[in-house]
């Protein structure tokens, strides 16, 4: 771990960059099905978040290992058979260890297989740059998606059933707003928080 | 007749009900990104319905005649996402040798359909509904085809007359066409209570 503590402030740049600069929701608009497909309540949509991390992770770091007998021709293939061993592997564990989860996540687990937040780091990254780097990458790119997914499915949770994390947090008097659980209340939300982000940005600069 | 009767209903219901684009969220990437022309956007949709078809069929039959009640079934997605972009891969040949301007006009977003969200979808939701009849598969898959073409016209339609509008600085581009689609959705709801 002497490597790490060496090049440190790089590595947590790198890990920061995915959180809010490079943002693959808000700024790469990369992985929009499961953004808002997954995001009806915040369970579901952490319980996605992981799934993405772990996979994004074990891929990135095959990738990185394999990146100097990648031909460039069949790269895409190897990147998508990686991928898809993985998301096998997670979508067994959840349908063992997780039944519930499983059912209401349905195939947006398998989904992740052509999600392309997930290629688009392996073909940037990974197969450009070393085991470390690629790790770093790999989590702080989960991690912007996975806080991205989590703000987006706490606003509709709350709008939509007055509670979060399945625990009621708005008075009994509240009108629960059915629209922002089907998928009006999804698109609409990304819309006005991309507009939102858009105007944030624009501020600092 | 009967058969007939139910082939129209499955039709029906996923272009209009269950609509690949409004309802199960999938295809948002092109959707967001060709929609721009109406003429490109067919294109795109031709191909994708052509593709949709090849891989629908194909996956069901594979997942039929042999996957299923052996232990390859872990093997599944695998084996999906290589028939998938097996058949991209024919349909990038074909329109490269028979129509080289459309081959040019499409430029990176043809391979990219291996990675349509639409494609996998419907083939994992043909494996969830538990069709068990090879025409079913092969009209629903052909229908999903349909159903992303035309989701993905309107949008374009709607597009081209969105440049002429004055929309606040900050939400051009990405989030009004989001909301844009959030409005359509809410439109196609108007479909769900005709079957069933």
């Amino acid at each position: 771990m002497a490597n790490k503590t060496s090049n440190a402030p790089l590595l947590g740049e790198t890990f920061v960059v995915g959180l809010w600069r490079e943002n693959p929701v808000f700024r790469l608009l990369l992985g929009m099905c499961p953004t808002l497909a997954v995001t009806a309540a915040v369970k579901p949509a952490f319980t996605m978040g992981l799934c993405v991390i772990f996979v994004l992770l074990c891929s990135n770091i095959i990738v990185s290992l394999m990146r100097n007998l990648l031909k460039p021709h069949l790269r895409i293939l190897m990147f998508t058979l990686t991928i898809s061993t993985f998301v096998t592997i997670a979508d067994l564990f959840l349908r063992a260890f997780q039944p519930r989860m499983s059912e209401i996540l349905g195939p947006y687990v398998p989904l992740i297989i052509v999600n392309c937040i997930i290629i688009c780091r392996a073909e940037a990254c990974a197969s450009k740059n070393p085991l470390l780097v690629s790790i770093i990458d790999a989590l702080g790119m989960g991690a912007g998606f996975t806080l991205t997914l989590c703000v987006l499915a706490a606003i509709r949770e709350i709008l939509s059933t007055g509670a979060i994390w399945e625990i009621t947090i708005l008075p009994a008097g509240f009108v629960p707003w059915a629209a922002m659980r089907m998928p009006v209340g999804a698109f609409i939300t990304l819309g006005l928080l991309l507009g939102l982000v858009n105007l944030a940005t624009k501020r600092k600069a | 007749m009967d058969t007939l009767n139910i082939l129209l209903m499955g039709f029906i219901s996923i272009v209009l009900i269950n609509n690949l684009v409004f309802t199960k969220f999938l295809g948002i990437c092109p959707y967001l990104g060709v929609s721009g022309r109406i003429d490109m956007a067919f294109g795109m949709g031709m191909a994708v319905t052509f593709v949709v078809t090849l891989s629908g069929t194909l996956t069901w039959l594979i997942d039929h005649l042999i996957l299923i009640g052996t232990p390859l079934e872990v093997t599944r997605y695998v084996c999906f996402i290589l028939v998938i972009a097996g058949a991209v891969q024919l349909v990038e040949m074909y329109v490269r040798k028979f129509f080289p301007s459309l081959y040019e006009s499409f430029g990176i977003f043809l391979p990219l359909i291996t990675t349509n969200c639409a494609i996998l979808g419907l083939c994992l939701f043909i494996n969830l509904w538990e069709i068990d009849n090879l025409l079913e598969a092969v009209v629903l898959s052909f229908g999903a085809g349909i159903g992303f073409t035309m989701a993905i016209c309107i949008m374009a339609g709607i597009r081209e007359n969105l440049n002429l509008a004055d929309v606040p600085e900050c939400l051009k581009g990405a989030p009004i066409t989001l909301i844009t689609a959030g409005l359509l959705t809410l439109a196609f709801m108007g479909f769900a209570g005709m079957i069933r």
